[in-house]
């Protein structure tokens, strides 16, 4: 294998391996857990020895050494020490798993361990734009695992076939720009020799848009922020933070937190997404309901297209100055530049954080009291409503409870809730919340909203489900990973809609789903499962889980694929939006005419044609 | 129009259609207790997304729902009145429209259901496999029961089959006539049945209410919702012009996303004798028809007491809405407009929900079991125009009875002629069981025709109501060779033209959907071309060696309609025009005149509905204007009635 120079390139899990050793290294990244979980290691320094190990999977989600697999005693479990299941037994896991998918642990489909480089399309290298690349200094790498590593998002596609070793059109070189004027530099390089860029984050996009235009002749190159990770600083009189845009969301708030602030950004991918893509995407956090959406979180943008830098001459905090440009570059999916530089807002940190949970007999009841809390405008920092088959598959993934004390509160709780409060345990839903700030208005507020509750029949069901629920978000990526392993395949996606359509969307695309799974010769029944997991005034954003055994089946992914059409066709068809934070990529471009309107394409259109002329930022998402 | 291609043949060839077997439920009945039936345990399965509802609950929902809260602040601004009245206005359209579906009532109507139908009939047929799929529907998605609609009997015959099978009971959509029954329309909403009034045109309050209600309950999966696609029952047994109020309706909890799918399943019930043969001949007549009364009703039962033969209930394959809209309708035309406020339909839908009825009555018409008696009628028919005095010969009717037989089973008739029995035999016994039309002497049968001019118009109404069950059989065909005959030339395109024309002229008179010329042209010459009739290449129809007896009959099945659209036309010419009222019996008048004088040779012509028909068409293809002023005048344009071949 390889020296010990290579080994620190690994540290930053983003950019795998083979990184130029002369360069220059700040020392400051470090791989700690989201604070959402327990930390278990904090700071990691370049200078400390780093055993030899990969840190993120080439073919998978996450942490290398963290994955669920089925011990030699057939129990599930999850491996490492960066989460708080980790390490730990989940005796449900298994029974679950073999009842709703019919998968049998004898029937394993294992992924190819190590990438095949010899699969790997020699590099289609441009020398003009390579000489005066290297004149630069700004490190490049044209590794066969380096463009792998940044070929690909977490579309089930894309996975599904690395583990296979499939491998299509990568980038052809990938490069590092330590700042903004490196960007510049690499921008104006393209640009004179008509080279493909593709900005590259943190690698969590699920709409295909990383993925290279097999049909691109020109040399690709991939734009990788991550050494761009910096805070530049700090103004406290403002309550902003002007960042690097390559800052990994876990990172970022951290080195905030370290001074007391943080920005309250928390979409689900945040351990490893970063800002620049949260603006390339329109990201939206968790808890949006205090802190907002990306779009009410960013003061000032700085972008580097092929026409030069874009930015506003001040940082007002809202300004009537013709449609705001802003917007043009949030949602861009690096079609039209590469965002460098942001201003975000910051907050205190918050005093106090309290998790709660609440059962309701039915999602229908759960929907109304979700709509009721919008009405009074009371959310809590994060409400999210799981519908019966989440609230089971949540119920699968507890640990082993340590004493029977537990085990017995636990039986005793269930006992309440089906049989003395008569709860249907094939109906009820469970609705997962966190409150945010000082320790009184927490809880004031908490009162509030379980009084909301208890109207729609809701009961408080303890802070303990609660915080299960939002560690779910974290590990289910994995999971995904151990179904693969046993013939199961499955993805999420979400929508947005009006309140009154809430609870037909999740009727009819749970159940076309279904029916689509059925016609398309699917051997098994299907999981379909959805959760509202934002609320706003006008509307929500729901989640869907769709996942099916896919033995019998020649051609899986492509079964998926036609399901998940289907699943959105019927969406739009009942009012829901084609993505509420996802975006679009290439995955849901066939939809965006209808979406936005011709008039509307020919807006967006005409901003690329004037801002990318040449199709530099050719990685073709959205248009 | 296109070449046949090999998809549209499969959809046509006849000889695909699978049809399930029958069970006769009554034989059950007649071998042990109606009262242990009637109180036996009844557990139906109900739609899986149920949540259990009083009918009391329910008119709560309908008044608290949003679509009716928008139309009563709507009313009430509009007429200066307090919302509080308009919704007790609601309520009261509400309270008078409402069923009351009552477990015991229905027991109490299987019961002497149970009595009445051991009398009446031989046996009730029903496919049991039919019923399977019902279940399933019912278990999966809201139902809609469409039945078509020859009887009083059949509603009250189909809540009695699903109650025997122990399937979810129908909530019916009822016309208000009903009502007039005291006891019995109360009776029937304990049954069921809510009802409806006949025209409520612009009052939108209680369309509002009528439409929230019925959607309420089929939403919900409260019931199946039944109702007749024909709006009210055919008085020639031919199907009605399907009314698209209530598919609607039905059709728009899909549409707008508020359930996955519903499921329509046709139903087609089939009388070997009407109940209401006789009825339905004097009405046609003009012999206006009796108000509905309980006392009358029980008259009726009294005369009624014979033997009314089988009756077959046919449940047809489940149609789901969902994928009858699936690539026709763009469902996001509902997302910007909040759904609970009404709104037109707009063309796209209401062509979409037209073709779905067309083929929804279509589906009821393939499954009606045809008795031998109805090619009877139409041979007895035939000969009768002939004037062929003495009548027919046994077996020369048994002979072309035959040969009727074997034609309508390639164009797919579902024909019960029991092939186990020698033909003579089924002939008589058919004759026997219609004695009251049929006079035979001497070997030889004709209708019992009598003196006068109104009763063999009886007779012959009443026959001619059998014939017409088998009409949607050969009336493709029966176009086509009509077509043939009425063109220049055996040029294939003129002939389509000639087809063209007279599938347009006749689209109130038979079931035939608005711009599907094209497949029917198609359907005809390929059912011909099958059945070595015809010899159609690129441009030209050829008739063959022997296609020339089916050509003659085919065109002599049409032949009455042709002579009575003419006969209503050379009226309308000779009038200055006239109110709408006057119509009916003066043209009547005018015909009985032809009648006599044996210019005109179909006696059938003197039904009213063939009268309305032709009239509906003729101002429908521009010949006749309606004009609206002091009174109703149909203004006519002779000329131009000629120039359309008229």
């Amino acid at each position: 294998m390889s020296g010990f120079s290579d080994n620190i390139m690994r540290l930053s899990g983003r950019m795998l391996s083979q990184y130029p050793a002369q360069r220059d290294w700040d020392g400051k990244l470090t791989m700690a857990p989201h604070p959402g979980i327990i930390p278990t290691f904090s700071i990691v320094t370049l200078s400390d020895n780093v055993p030899e190990q990969e840190i993120m999977k080439w073919n998978g989600w996450g942490y290398s050494d963290s994955k669920f697999l089925y011990n030699k005693k057939g129990q599930a479990e999850f491996t490492g020490k960066r989460y708080r299941l980790s390490g730990m037994i989940i005796p449900g896991l298994r029974e679950w798993m073999e009842s709703t998918f019919s998968a049998n642990l004898q029937h394993k489909t294992p992924a190819a361990p190590i990438l095949n480089s010899s699969a790997v399309q020699p590099p289609t290298l441009n020398e003009a734009f390579l000489k005066e690349l290297k004149s630069t200094g700004i490190p490049f790498s044209h590794d066969a695992e380096d463009r792998v590593f940044r070929s690909h998002g977490h579309c089930l596609h894309e996975i599904f076939a690395l583990r296979e070793g499939k491998i299509g059109r990568v980038p052809d070189l990938v490069v590092w720009p330590n700042c903004h004027n490196d960007v510049v530099k690499i921008v104006e390089l393209a640009c004179k020799h008509n080279v493909c860029l593709i900005p590259y984050g943190g690698g969590t996009s699920v709409s295909s848009a990383l993925e290279c235009p097999p049909e691109e002749t020109r040399s690709i190159v991939s734009l990788d922020t991550s050494q761009m990770n910096r805070i530049l600083w700090i103004d406290e009189k403002n309550l902003t933070a002007h960042v690097e845009a390559g800052i990994v969301g876990q990172d970022l708030e951290r080195l905030l937190n370290e001074s007391g602030y943080c920005t309250g950004h928390e979409p689900d991918s945040m351990e490893f997404s970063s800002l620049g893509g949260w603006v390339a995407t329109r990201a939206s956090g968790m808890k949006k309901n205090i802190y907002g959406n990306i779009e009410d979180l960013v003061v000032h943008i700085k972008m580097v297209t092929p026409r030069g830098v874009i930015e506003k001459s001040c940082q007002g905090p809202r300004m009537s100055t013709g449609p705001d440009v802003h917007h043009f570059i949030m949602g861009s999916e690096g079609t039209l530049g590469v965002v460098t530089e942001v201003t975000m807002k910051i907050r205190p940190m918050p005093e106090y954080q309290k998790y709660g949970s609440v059962v309701f007999p039915n999602f229908e009841m759960g929907v109304a009291c979700l709509r009721e809390v919008a009405r009074q405008r009371c959310a809590p920092a994060s409400i999210r409503l799981m519908d019966n088959e989440q609230f089971k598959f949540g119920h699968a993934l507890k640990p082993q409870v340590s004493s029977i004390f537990t085990s017995f509160l636990d039986g005793l709780k269930k006992f309440y809730i089906t049989k003395f409060k008569g709860f249907d345990p094939n109906r009820l839903c469970v609705a997962t919340l966190l409150f945010e700030g000082d320790r009184e208005k927490v809880l004031q507020h908490e009162k509030q909203v379980y009084d909301i509750a208890a109207k729609f029949g809701g009961l408080a069901a303890g802070e303990d489900n609660g915080q299960r629920g939002y560690m779910l978000t974290f590990v289910i990526a994995y999971l995904r990973d151990l179904g693969m392993d046993y013939y199961v395949i499955g993805e999420s996606f979400e929508t947005s809609m009006p309140w009154d359509r809430v609870l037909d969307i999740c009727r009819n695309v749970k159940a076309r789903i279904v029916r689509e799974c059925k016609d398309k010769g699917v051997q098994f029944p299907p999981l379909s499962t959805c959760r509202v997991t934002q609320t706003y005034d006008a509307g929500a954003c729901v989640y869907f889980y769709f996942a099916f055994n896919y033995r019998g089946l020649s051609d899986p992914v492509h079964v998926y694929e036609q399901v998940e059409h289907a699943a959105r066709e019927e969406i739009l068809a009942n009012g829901g939006s084609l993505s509420h934070h996802h975006g679009v990529g290439k995955l849901r471009k066939e939809w965006m005419r209808e979406s936005i309107s011709s008039v509307g394409m020919g807006m967006l259109k005409s901003v690329k044609d004037y801002v990318d002329p040449n199709n530099i930022f050719g990685n073709r998402n959205l248009l | 129009f296109q070449p046949v291609t090999p998809v549209v043949l499969l959809i046509f060839n006849p000889m695909l259609k699978k049809r399930d077997d029958f069970e006769d439920m009554l034989e059950e009945r007649r071998n042990s207790s109606d009262l242990r039936y009637a109180l036996k345990c009844y557990t139906p399965v109900l739609y899986k997304g149920l949540t259990p509802c009083k009918v009391s609950e329910l008119k709560q929902m309908v008044l608290q729902s949003d679509q009716l809260g928008y139309v009563i602040t709507q009313v009430s601004k509009e007429k200066g009145v307090t919302s509080d009245e308009v919704t007790g206005e609601a309520a009261a359209i509400l309270e008078e429209m409402a069923q009351r579906l009552q477990l015991s009532t229905v027991r109490f109507f299987a019961f002497t259901l149970s009595k009445v139908f051991k009398t009446l009939f031989r046996s009730i047929c029903i496919n049991e496999e039919g019923l399977q799929r019902l279940q399933q529907a019912i278990h999966n998605h809201p139902v809609v029961l469409l039945p078509s609609h020859r009887s009083y009997m059949d509603f009250l015959l189909m809540s009695y089959i699903l109650y025997t099978y122990d399937l979810a009971l129908p909530v019916i959509a009822a016309g208000m006539d009903f009502m007039g029954m005291k006891v019995v329309g109360e009776m029937l909403r304990m049954s069921g049945a809510f009802f409806i009034r006949r025209s409520f045109g612009g009052d939108k309050l209680y369309w509002a209410v009528f439409s929230e209600y019925v959607k309420i309950m089929l939403k919900n999966g409260y019931a199946p919702v039944e109702f007749f696609l024909e709006g009210t029952r055919s008085r020639t047994a031919k199907s009605l012009t399907p009314k698209l109020g209530l598919l609607n309706i039905v059709m728009d909890p899909f549409l707008k996303g508020e359930v996955f799918d519903i499921s329509l399943v046709p139903v087609s019930i089939s009388y070997e004798r009407t109940l209401e043969e006789a009825l339905y001949a004097r009405e046609l007549l003009g012999v206006p028809k009796p108000k509905e009364s309980t006392s009358g009703l029980f008259k009726a039962r009294k005369i009624l007491s014979e033997d009314y033969g089988s009756i077959h209930v046919y449940f047809g394959q489940p149609v789901s809405v969902r994928s009858l809209a699936e690539s026709r309708v763009n469902r996001s035309q509902f997302n910007l407009i909040p759904r609970h406020i009404p709104t037109r339909p707009s063309e796209e839908i209401l062509s979409f929900v037209n073709d779905s009825a067309y083929r929804l009555v279509r589906a009821q018409e393939e499954n009606m079991v045809l008795k031998p008696w109805v090619l009877l009628a139409f041979v007895l028919l035939q000969k009768q125009a002939a004037e062929e005095k003495q009548g027919t010969a046994l077996d020369e009717l048994t002979e072309q009875a035959v040969w009727l037989r074997d034609l309508s089973r390639q164009y797919g008739a579902f024909l019960h002629w029991p092939d186990h029995i020698p033909p003579s035999e089924v002939v008589s016994s058919s004759l026997s069981l219609h004695r009251g039309l049929v006079r035979i002497s001497e070997g030889r049968v004709q209708l019992a025709l009598e003196q006068g001019l109104l009763y063999p118009g009886f007779v012959i109404l009443s026959c001619a109501s059998y014939r017409n069950q088998a009409l949607n059989v050969f009336i493709r065909p029966a176009l086509l060779a009509s077509a043939i005959h009425t063109a220049a030339s055996n040029r294939k395109q003129e002939i389509y033209n000639s087809f063209s024309f007279l599938r347009n002229m006749f689209s109130n008179e038979f079931i035939l959907c608005p711009g599907a010329t094209v497949q029917d042209f198609e359907e005809a010459c390929y059912l011909l071309v099958k059945t070595g009739t015809l010899q159609i290449n690129q441009q030209e129809v050829l008739i063959t060696e022997r296609g020339h007896r089916t050509l003659a009959f085919l065109t002599s099945v049409l032949d009455p309609f042709l002579q009575g659209y003419q006969v209503v036309c050379r009226f309308l010419c000779e009038q200055d025009g006239l109110t709408e009222k006057q119509f009916i019996p003066a043209v009547r008048k005018f015909i009985i005149k032809h009648l006599l004088t044996g210019r005109l040779r179909y006696t059938e012509v003197l039904s009213s509905d063939l009268q309305k028909n032709a009239l509906a068409a003729l101002i429908r293809l521009g010949a006749v204007q309606k004009i609206k002023g002091n009174n109703y005048c149909f203004n006519v344009f002779p000329s131009e009635a000629r120039n359309r071949g008229l």
